[in-house]
């Protein structure tokens, strides 16, 4: 009895607050635009018994959704939102790999120390860290102060408020999740085997290339897949940092929601993304279970 | 491995200024006196001042405080019950669901999430305020706290449990004086990231406040859509003042129970 | 037989593959091998025996490339390695925790050393098939090192590091991670191997049993110096101090004093009360002289009677008997309170045992069974 309490609790929270929300925005993406109160049609009238039922379904359509692929402002939305984070995620990795590597080489005292040192920024606002780039990337910020006054350009760069202001703003805010990865990978590995490849006639480059990366790869991938799911979907960082040229879909759908208010279009939106996410979603939770399992 | 290479240096060196650079310079200019805020124009606390005096911001601030400890606490108690249900219940009817439930919200976007629930508040004519924000906001942490405690409880030698039934307790007083006691970091870390999380979030917390509630977040967007304030950077100074030294203090808290505990056994072992 | 016998170190002429000249070895400020000189010659089967943290691990390290000596030099071949990486040495090692990659299969992992020397295809593939023949894994080639039992796991590593046909090779407690009788199984596999293959074996072992087994000379070392180093036989039966006799085997070390008799024998007075003994020695000791007699318990008899023609004989009475099944060790109080081990191959059945507990026996041996050692 106890224990079905225990289950129920969670499950029914879950249920009324994950699954059906989006039930609902399933069923609102397929509604249509209508000047009221909720701005949608049509509404369940269940007083009208089955015949009302009938009426509500029949009511419904795939209009939104054939909307995004005539407009082109939407699929260009996915397309941006999809390659912004694949370069984004590859250049995490490439600026969080080092940094994991040598954290797992240091000594051992200081690890504890760096660990914490990597956490700290992930537990201050996100907003904030965004916003700090502001200041920085601006045409009269920092970056630009430092550069003109090292005489290494004579006029302003613009970096706000371009893709490369959203890049350096997603490297730095999702860094965290492409090291910690890495860095637990790291650091179970045996030392020796990096020996026993030295050993039998590798150059050290060799013996990274050939030992280290494939033995850190669960990382590599938990890391990319870390960063790449929530980046598809970013809306701060774009919207802060990009400009007027930055698509991405996580600001196309607040913009639908809030500025149009065309709520079964937004819902649309949000369908075609959670589809999206669906196969990066599915092989991330297929890697972490062959991780789990390999550790068994 | 003793010293690290020049390569490690280097990569370490860059990587921790890449990361703390921006918020140093973001501390420094908020004590700046000029309004503009990219030329250094002296010392000056004068923009803390002008914070304290802003009402709309105060408020903002306790809603957000408010919510994230009425969230973070629901989210603790419903995600260990979670945790505990999924590492310990075995086999249930739609036990794939559930875990699918609890692993899905940590990727989910939050524009998502927060666009769902609030097309669910206003099918179930549910006004937005601090309640609505406060179920969203438990929704998502709740998985958080799930995943961190059931990776403790993963790790979590069952037979404790079995010796305490075995010595008469019932299930419920062996969960409250034997596994909580022994979970209770991770239960606690759990409540700190669902504070956190609460205290951070902006997009679900957009969709689902109303007019009556406005948290910190959305104060703090709305003002730098406008570009950089003084007063921006000495709130955000203040923020990150207050979770470096929280922290800090957690670390070295764990690090002295962690050198305490091996001081006894090192003295334990000397009495053998 | 006689000239067959395989004993490069007598034979002024013969070169050593291995030379340590006065190699130092330092962490900081603690010395970990001291000025230590050793000659280590081509198909030998070498020991380094020794407590842990004698030095011997790091003296595989040097030989292996990971270390370089802090004074001294290491030769291969006559030639000076210390400016050669680890992964230009002829030389290959078998590490302790074996060190297979996880994520590669048998094969690619005995084929990982000859991949590096870009070998041809079949040749390589000629010699993988060769060397899985060689430690009989040929059934297991495409599994993973998980997925093999730890027995199979230690062929893995020999067969790896042997396959690419090293002048030198390293086994770094090779067998320390199976349990005792697929050890003793495995070490006459380890001789076999390196019979078949020629190859110069260097192990390190702290178990002395291990290295008796199977190696040609055997390296008793302690705190980064060399005790004693020798043929097996040579080791157990005239160990040359008391910390190598005490290392090798069981045995009765008994303190007293030399007084010179005749040439090449002596006195020695141990006890009050108790008749001196009689030893000889090469070794020249002065009259007086403080000394150890370290005698093997199997050199012991025991009897009921006083052996009428014993040189050596003392009264004690059974105090303990350890029954080892071939063997019964029995542990005899003397008047003055020590205790003496002597051994006996039990060749008669249990019940007929000729002693027991706290019957009065007669401990003797000849003037040759002990060791007479220099303080």
């Amino acid at each position: 009895m106890r224990r079905a309490l225990l289950i129920a609790v969670p499950y029914v929270w879950l249920l009324a607050l994950f699954m059906v929300p989006f039930f609902i925005v399933l069923k609102i993406s397929l509604s249509d635009t209508a000047l009221a109160i909720p701005p949608y049609t049509p509404t369940l009238d269940l007083s009208g018994g089955w015949a009302g039922i009938k009426d509500f379904f029949s009511q419904l359509d795939l209009e939104n959704f054939v909307w995004l692929t005539e407009d082109d402002l939407y699929w260009k939305a996915y397309l941006s939102s999809v390659k912004i984070a694949l370069i984004s995620t590859v250049l995490t990795l490439i600026v969080g790999y080092p940094i994991a590597y040598a954290m797992a080489r240091a000594p051992e005292e200081w690890r504890p120390t760096l660990m914490m040192l990597i956490i700290l920024p992930f537990w201050t606002s996100f907003l904030i860290r965004v916003y700090a780039w502001m200041g920085i990337l601006s045409n009269e910020g920092y970056l630009n102060q430092l550069l003109l006054w090292t005489g290494i350009i004579s006029t302003p760069l613009t970096i706000l408020n371009t893709n490369t202001a959203v890049y350096i703003g997603i490297v730095y805010t999702y860094l965290p999740f492409m090291i910690l990865p890495i860095y637990s990978a790291l650091e179970r590995m045996d030392g020796s085997l990096i020996e026993a490849a030295e050993d039998l006639g590798c150059s050290r480059l060799q013996a990274f290339w050939l030992v280290t990366i494939p033995l850190s790869r669960p990382g590599i991938i938990a890391g990319c897949f870390l960063v790449m799911i929530p980046v598809i979907g970013e809306f701060v960082i774009p919207s802060l940092l990009g400009g007027s040229g930055t698509l991405m879909i996580g600001k196309v759908l607040w913009e639908e929601f809030f500025s149009n208010r065309d709520w079964p279009v937004a819902s649309a939106v949000a369908v075609v993304l959670l589809l999206i996410l669906v196969i990066p979603i599915v092989l991330f939770q297929r890697n972490q279970q062959k991780q789990t399992e390999a550790e068994k | 491995m003793n010293r690290l290479s020049w390569f490690n240096t280097v990569s370490l060196t860059l990587g921790f200024a890449f990361l703390y650079i921006p918020m140093v310079i973001l501390i420094i200019f908020s004590f700046n006196e000029s309004k503009l805020v990219t030329v250094w124009a002296g010392f000056s606390t004068k923009w803390y001042g002008e914070l304290i005096q802003n009402q709309a911001f105060l408020d903002a601030a306790w809603v957000t405080l408010r919510v994230a400890v009425f969230s973070s606490t629901l989210a603790t108690i419903l995600g260990t019950a979670a945790a505990y249900v999924l590492v310990r219940s075995g086999r249930f009817f739609g036990r794939t669901l559930f875990s699918g439930m609890i692993y899905a919200p940590l990727v989910m976007p939050e524009v998502i999430t927060g666009l769902s629930l609030l097309l669910l508040f206003i099918g179930i004519g549910l006004d937005r305020g601090i309640l609505t924000i406060v179920l969203a906001h438990t929704t998502f942490s709740m998985c958080f706290v799930s995943v961190v405690v059931s990776s403790r409880l993963v790790t979590f030698d069952q037979s404790l449990e079995e010796a305490a039934l075995d010595l008469g307790c019932s299930p419920a007083q062996a969960f409250r004086l034997v596994t909580l006691p022994i979970i209770a970091p991770a239960v606690i870390s759990g409540w700190l990231l669902a504070f956190t999380l609460s205290l951070d979030d902006l997009v679900i917390a957009s969709f689902t406040s109303g007019p009556s509630a406005t948290t910190l977040p959305i104060k703090i967007f709305s003002a730098v859509r406008l570009g950089v304030s003084p007063e921006i950077n000495a709130l955000s100074t203040l923020m990150i003042a207050v979770v470096t030294v929280g922290v800090i203090a957690a670390s070295l808290v764990t690090k002295r129970a962690m050198m305490r505990q091996r001081q006894d056994e090192q003295a334990a072992a000397r009495t053998e | 037989m006689n000239a067959t016998i395989f004993a490069p170190w007598d034979d002024p002429q013969a070169k050593p593959l291995i030379q340590f000249r006065n190699v130092t070895k330092r962490f900081g400020v603690f010395t970990a091998i001291d000025d230590l000189s050793l000659d280590i010659y081509e198909r030998e089967f070498f020991a380094l025996l020794g407590p842990s943290g004698c030095g011997k691990t790091t003296m595989m390290r040097m030989l292996a490339g990971f270390e370089t000596p802090t004074e001294g030099h290491i030769l291969l071949g006559g030639q000076d390695i210390d400016p050669i990486p680890p992964n230009k040495r002829a030389v290959n090692m078998m590490f302790q925790s074996y060190a297979l990659f996880p994520h590669l299969s048998i094969w690619d992992n005995i084929a990982f050393g000859l991949r590096r020397d870009n070998m041809p295809k079949p040749d390589l593939e000629a010699r993988v098939e060769e060397m899985l023949r060689l430690t009989r894994l040929e059934q297991f080639a495409r599994r993973k090192p998980h997925q093999i039992s730890g027995g199979q796991r230690q062929r893995v590593a020999l067969a790896r590091s042997l396959a690419k046909a090293p002048k030198l090779l390293l086994l770094d407690e090779p067998l320390g991670a199976l349990d005792k009788k697929l050890r003793q199984d495995t070490q006459f596999e380890l001789m076999d191997i390196q019979e078949k293959t020629g190859t110069t074996f260097v192990i390190v072992t702290h178990d002395q049993e291990e290295a008796m087994t199977v190696a040609s000379r055997v390296a008793v070392m302690d705190q980064g110096r060399l005790m004693q180093v020798a043929t097996p036989d040579r080791i157990y039966e005239t160990p040359n101090s008391v910390y190598v006799a005490d290392f090798i085997g069981d045995v009765n070390i008994i303190e007293g004093r030399a007084t010179a008799r005749t040439e090449e024998s002596y006195q020695i007075d141990w006890a009050e009360g108790q008749p001196p003994l009689t030893a000889k020695s090469t070794t020249a000791l002065a009259t007086g002289q403080g000394c150890h007699l370290a005698i093997r318990p199997e050199k012991v008899t025991i009897s009921a009677e006083r052996p009428a023609d014993a040189i050596n004989a003392i009264q004690g009475e059974v105090h303990d008997i350890a029954y080892l099944g071939n063997l019964s060790t029995y542990h005899v109080k003397l008047a003055n309170g020590t205790i003496i081990k002597a051994q006996t191959a039990n060749t008669r059945r249990i019940s007929r045992r000729s002693f027991t507990w706290e019957d009065p026996v007669w401990l003797s041996w000849t003037a040759t069974a002990a060791v007479l050692l220099e303080h």
